[in-house]
């Protein structure tokens, strides 16, 4: 089966995202297909490479990156969410005059479309949010 | 699903204001309008708040999005399912919500309403009917 996922929370604050990757880890693993996780609401800040949890945690940010490079699961982050919550790419960066980007290897910023589109052509859709 | 055409319904649960779910749901819904599909809302819980009319969200600083949900019709977003159970439960009554029409091209553009309050039940219906739910 072919999975859409969306990441509607915060890491660390909320468990949605450490259980979205279990399931997408868990749903790969069983021959299943995951083709894109669209990030949502908090969830952007999912994609931030400057997060620095303790070393005796997990890193978010790192599996979802390790993932993506094993899989090549397209992780999308909502650009209109992200530029409310300060989650920039080096483009858009340049284009709004800011002095820094944070985007983590293995994700991008894009439209609301991806999702709709991630909807329309995926068999099932998942939310993991509150 | 027939003709590549899905169900898609936006479910809406939490109060217009205090957390910004229901002004991005309703970011994704017309967006989302662009692609074509059979799309409907869904209000229930506290969701149904962001229905009522007259808001004023001046003296909280936030932005009252609330007229926008007048212009759905314009984006072939017609099919507002309101929750009874969720009204009664918050002393609420279709006359608490503001007026959202829609111009119905192939009936000589009149005018219908885009609010359909069914019950808790029929909600469930309307649910198992979808292609895809996205829950804020």
């Amino acid at each position: 089966m072919k999975f859409g996922i969306v990441v509607s929370e915060g890491p660390y604050t909320h468990q949605a995202s450490d259980t979205a990757y279990h399931f997408v880890t868990a749903a790969l693993a069983a021959g299943h297909e995951v083709p894109r996780v669209f990030f949502y609401h908090d969830g952007v800040n999912v994609g931030t490479r400057l997060s620095i949890p303790p070393q005796d945690e997990r890193n978010i940010q790192e599996q979802w990156s390790a993932l993506a490079a094993e899989h090549g699961t397209d992780l999308v982050i909502c650009i209109a969410a992200a530029q409310r919550r300060g989650l920039l790419d080096q483009k858009e960066a340049d284009r709004q005059g800011k002095d820094a980007s944070n985007i983590a290897e293995g994700f991008r910023i894009s439209g609301l479309g991806q999702l709709i589109e991630m909807g329309i052509d995926t068999d099932r859709l998942m939310t993991f949010g509150d | 699903m027939t003709d590549g055409v899905k169900k898609f319904l936006y479910v809406n649960r939490k109060a217009p204001y205090g957390t910004i779910y229901a002004l991005e749901s309703l970011e994704v819904v017309l967006i989302g309008a662009a692609f074509d599909q059979d799309v409907s809302l869904a209000f229930l819980d506290d969701g149904v708040f962001q229905l009522v009319k007259s808001q004023d969200t001046k003296e909280i600083g936030v932005k009252n999005f609330s007229p926008t949900f007048r212009a759905l019709g314009d984006y072939e977003v017609t099919k507002l399912f309101v929750e009874q159970e969720s009204l009664d439960e918050r002393g609420l009554t279709a006359d608490d919500l503001q007026e959202i029409m829609w111009e119905d091209e192939d009936e000589d553009y009149v005018e219908k309403p885009s609010i359909r309050i069914i019950s808790r039940t029929e909600m469930a219906d309307v649910m198992a009917d979808q292609d895809v739910i996205l829950s804020f």
